[in-house]
């Protein structure tokens, strides 16, 4: 597939040139928006608009009031919020970290030479298709701290295992290594991907200049896997600050707050009926995520050209 | 080329025709139809004992009803569950009849506007008046019971009680010299399970009937915003009494993953001599562990008076029709309501699952093969040495309630804070409720 | 070429073992257990094999829910994805190749999606005025909305990728709009086309808040929601609950097996240049 179209590109581009430059309609259409604008515009815009909205008033569900930015000013008194902020930027800098880190060097494996680089590609990535629920049920049955599997393997080597969803300085960060069980499969497919399309000739010439596996990877893979880098970083943040699912499942924000992020505490709020707090908070998060995102991202991708 | 367009249009115009003809129903129709047949949908949450006296419910009514058909539904429990009804009463989207709590719940899912007043119904002048002020809203009362009156107190082992030389403890300090003996045995002497976040509330939540006992008025006060848990001694006690149990060690050692499962059977095996918790887990311990319902004992949560020894009553559950039934659907509803609150739903429910408290209608008897826990309980609330928990008294009742509690119990935060902390929780629902003073 | 490092390899493939193997082997003993043996959660062979019991009890369930959601959930799927992947080509496409002073609020909308979290209660609302609350037609819809930034962002990238003289040849061939994207363009994305369908299929086929607002009732369960009864209604019986997750993870895992090959394929050739 790959070969054909870039045979017939070429073949194109010198029918074109020779045709000349005749356009009678531009072949790009407005229409084409369509759909996906009418079902965007309706099923998100509109509803996020309203939810601004209500994010101004004392929204019972069944009648609101306005209220003007008081909702805000809770939120930012909510005392388990304070704590959230700083847990939701650990746990998103903690996963998003190791999932370079481990996704980079589980693909530079899975590219090496290695026995059963098939058996292992497929054993890595197939986490990420579970159900994030069914995962975190899974862990939390193997991270039970008296009759858990991981504890009780660790008390056969004479090691006592912690509490590791129940001890609250341990909580958030057990959690953020099932994320990172779970997640890294998909940054170490997007490094594997970065790491396939770099030519072979960079390492050949490496090789003609003596370079050993280390100069590889420091002068090659790093510098020119740089935009699967960024993909991974922005994908694994976003996700990250905006995680919920994983961090419910297995502790529900405990025990008490310790494991709580914005997003929970959020979703704690809807659950208890402050619909116009909840929605309030959700305008936060969504002012967080953009005042990390946007300049990391300007910033990663400039560096990227200049590059 | 042209066959892959094909096919996406295809595949793609194929499941929408597909999704048009079914959202899933394998066959039944749910329309009321002409020849004076009825269907009704009716909601429960998804609790083991739930579903079995939900079904027998129907299963009885229908029998005596043949023209009216029930199809049940379930929702998870908790505050999942609550909002999930208040979603789907806001939407308009409520089943036929819906099982809730009642009280400060009740009342937040603004009953005047949502569901249907029962004041013509049959039987509800049978309802006891304890019940029915906690499913009523301006004067009108809007369900009828599901299962019994329920006790927030401390389940006991007898047999490590006997064992022991213990006597049931009348005050704080005998019950803290107990699990000190308790503790020397070997025994865990209270049970915690914090796997499951809302029985860690206990030790606050039944220790209301104290609270009431100190100050008549605390509950009005409360609800107006003169008093707080922070800066009254009796209901601080509360927060207290948890840290204490912390502090000496008295916890299972489990006690952060536990679930009540757990709880539960350590308390009916005898590793755990103590667990504060409703009484309505009765059944559930019975159903899990066979033989324990005359092991198990209760006791109210004590405070500090010997001779003012009360227990701590819950309210029984109601069952509701919302305001979007109508027509031939709210008639059948209400029948089946009508049932729910006569001597022979009483029965039906006995049926399904061992009865946890009395019944909330009049001449409705739990029969004399009651656990000894629930014998236990009716004495105290024959002798009237008893109070409805706050939740039934005030409408405030701050939703992070069981996160602080745990920890406090897991020696995270200590009781005062706790406490302050509970006391600006509060606040969002009073607000939201446009409660005066707040 | 190099020979193959064995110690690495051998490293490698017991620490995969012990990371990712195990937990899913756990899951295959305890959903084999009796109910007793279950709840000690420990890893060890089943003394006693009760795996067509286990997977009965799980199926007929409730009335046989988990049939009901197997169906409700491969609609859902097929259908929100395959839109989704047709409608985010035609925008991305667009967006891509025609100039105009919209780009930049486009592209806005699509990083909004990506971004703010979705308002539940509006949402229904607005379902309930277009009739589609509580309609597997009308999840289709939000499945679709809510996932179509991440999808334009995908194709985006890829279709830049394509030469614009591609299109210039089509349309001196007398090739309209529709003919040049459905006949030309969308054949030559299959690689990303395939990326999409596993990444969006996955995301649907688990995702679990929205099919519980916007499609409640038992008669309407996906597949997730049943793992969500189960673990409430079942709360000790750990060998149905893994049973169930188990049950569940067989239509992804079939899906991997099937696209496997084509999915490092479609990375390499389109997302990663985003």
């Amino acid at each position: 597939m790959a070969t054909t179209t870039v045979h017939r590109s070429a073949r194109t581009r010198s029918d074109a040139s020779a045709a000349g430059r005749v356009r009678a309609h531009s072949p790009y259409t407005n229409w084409f928006y369509l759909p996906a604008a009418v079902i965007y515009g309706v099923l998100f815009l509109v509803p996020t608009v309203i939810a601004f909205y209500f994010s101004l008033t004392r929204w019972s569900i069944f009648d609101s009031k306005f209220i003007g930015f008081d909702n805000y000013k809770t939120f930012f008194q909510e005392p388990a919020l304070v704590s959230s902020l700083w847990h939701t930027l650990v746990y998103a800098v903690l996963t998003s970290g190791l999932k370079v880190v481990l996704g980079l060097g589980l693909a530079m494996l899975l590219t090496s030479q290695i026995i059963g680089r098939g058996y292992l590609r497929s054993v890595v990535f197939f986490p990420v298709l579970v159900s994030t629920i069914g995962v975190g049920l899974t862990f939390t049955v193997l991270m039970n701290p008296e009759r858990g599997l991981i504890n009780q393997s660790l008390d056969l080597v004479g090691i006592s295992g912690p509490g590791w969803l129940t001890d609250p300085s341990l909580a958030l960060i057990s959690v953020g290594l099932v994320d990172v069980w779970k997640g890294v499969g998909l940054a170490t497919l997007i490094y594997i991907a970065g790491i396939v399309s770099i030519p072979q000739e960079y390492f050949e010439a490496a090789r003609v200049d003596g370079a050993g596996a280390w100069d590889n990877f420091r002068h090659i893979v790093l510098p020119l896997a740089r935009p699967a880098t960024v993909t991974v970083i922005i994908l694994s943040l976003i996700g990250g600050l905006r995680s919920f699912d994983l961090i419910w499942a297995m502790t529900k924000g405990g025990p008490g707050f310790t494991s709580d992020v914005i997003a929970s505490v959020i979703y704690k709020q809807y659950q208890a009926g402050f619909y116009g707090l909840s929605t309030a908070g959700n305008v936060v998060l969504f002012l967080v995520v953009t005042a990390i995102i946007l300049p990391l991202s300007r910033f990663l991708n400039r560096k990227e050209v200049e590059l | 080329m042209r066959t892959r367009h094909i096919a996406i249009t295809l595949l793609a115009t194929a499941s929408m025709a597909l999704t048009a003809c079914s959202a899933g129903s394998l066959g039944s129709s749910d329309d009321s139809g002409g020849d004076g047949k009825v269907t009704i949908s009716f909601l429960y949450d998804n609790g083991s004992e739930t579903a079995k006296i939900g079904d027998q419910l129907v299963k009885d009514f229908t029998a005596k009803n043949p023209n009216i058909t029930i199809k049940t539904e379930t929702r998870p429990q908790g505050t999942d569950g609550d909002n999930l009804i208040k979603t789907r009463l806001s939407t308009g989207d409520m089943s036929d009849v819906f099982m809730y709590n009642s009280g400060s719940l009740f009342q937040a899912l603004a009953p005047e506007k949502n569901l249907a007043p029962l004041g013509d119904t049959e039987n509800i002048g049978n309802l006891d008046k304890n019940f029915t002020t906690t499913v009523s809203s301006n004067g009108k009362i809007y369900g009828v019971p599901w299962g019994g009156f329920m006790a927030g107190a401390i389940l006991y082992n007898k047999d490590v009680y006997a064992k022991l030389g213990l006597q049931i403890p009348k005050t704080w300090d005998d019950f803290m010299a107990n699990n000190a003996q308790i503790k020397a045995g070997g025994v865990d002497p209270v049970i915690q399970t914090y796997g499951e976040t809302w029985t860690s509330q206990l030790f606050i939540l039944g220790d209301y009937a104290n609270v009431n006992t100190a100050d008549p008025q605390w509950a009005e006060k409360y609800t107006k915003n003169q008093a707080k848990y922070a800066t009254t001694p009796a209901a601080l006690a509360g927060f207290q009494h948890l840290q204490d149990v912390h502090d000496k060690g008295y916890e299972n050692k489990d006690f952060a993953s536990a679930k009540l499962t757990d709880g539960l059977r350590y308390l009916a095996t005898g590793k755990g001599a103590q667990y504060p918790i409703l009484s309505a887990m009765v059944s559930q311990l019975i159903a899990d562990n066979p033989g324990s319902e005359d092991k198990v004992g209760l006791f109210p949560i004590p405070g500090t008076d010997a001779a003012q020894n009360k227990l701590t009553v819950w309210s029984p559950n109601g069952v509701y029709i919302p305001s979007s039934t109508t027509g031939a659907k709210l008639e059948a509803a209400k029948k089946f309501l009508a049932f729910i609150a006569s001597t022979d739903g009483c029965n039906s429910q006995t049926t399904a699952s061992t009865p946890t408290g009395p019944y909330a209608v009049k001449g409705c008897t739990v029969g004399d093969k009651v656990p000894q826990a629930v014998k236990d309980m009716q004495g105290f609330i024959d002798s009237g040495q008893s109070s409805l928990a706050l939740e039934f008294l005030s409408p405030v009742k701050g939703p992070a309630l069981e996160q602080i509690c745990v920890e406090v119990g897991s020696g995270i935060r200590k009781a005062d804070a706790a406490a302050k902390l509970y006391d600006e929780d509060v606040k969002k629902q009073a607000q939201q409720l446009g409660l005066e003073g707040w | 070429m190099p020979r193959k490092n064995f110690a690495l390899s051998a490293v490698a493939i017991l620490l995969s073992i012990v990371v990712f193997l195990v937990p899913f082997a756990f899951i295959l003993l305890t959903a084999m257990k009796t109910r007793q043996e279950a709840s000690l959660l420990d890893f060890s062979w089943p003394t006693q094999f009760r795996f067509v019991q286990n997977f009965i009890d799980v199926v007929q369930a409730r009335d046989y829910m988990l049939i009901i959601a197997f169906i409700n959930s491969t609609i859902l799927t097929v259908a929100s994805v395959t839109l989704m992947v047709v409608f985010g080509a035609m925008v991305a496409f667009t967006l891509q190749r025609k100039r105009s002073r919209w780009n930049g609020l486009i592209n806005g909308f699509v990083l909004a999606g990506l971004i703010i979290p979705p308002a539940v209660v509006p949402t229904i609302w607005v379902l309930q005025k277009a009739g589609l609350f509580r309609t597997l037609p009308g999840l289709i819809l939000v499945e679709i909305a809510f996932g179509l930034a991440f999808v334009i962002l995908l194709f985006r990238a890829f279709i830049g990728t394509i030469p614009r003289e591609l299109d210039e040849a089509a349309v001196i061939d007398g090739a309209g709009p529709a003919r040049l994207f459905f006949r030309v363009i969308l054949p030559l994305l299959k690689p990303v086309i395939v990326t999409s369908i596993v990444v969006q299929s996955v995301a649907v086929f688990n995702d679990f808040t929205n099919p519980l607002y916007f499609l409640p009732g038992d008669q309407n369960a996906t597949v997730q929601l049943t793992l969500y009864n189960f673990s409430s209604q079942y709360n000790t019986q750990y060998n149905l609950l893994f049973m169930n997750i188990l049950l569940i993870t067989i239509p992804p895992l079939i899906m991997f097996l099937f696209f496997n090959r084509q999915i490092v394929a479609g990375m390499t050739s389109g997302a990663v240049k985003g």
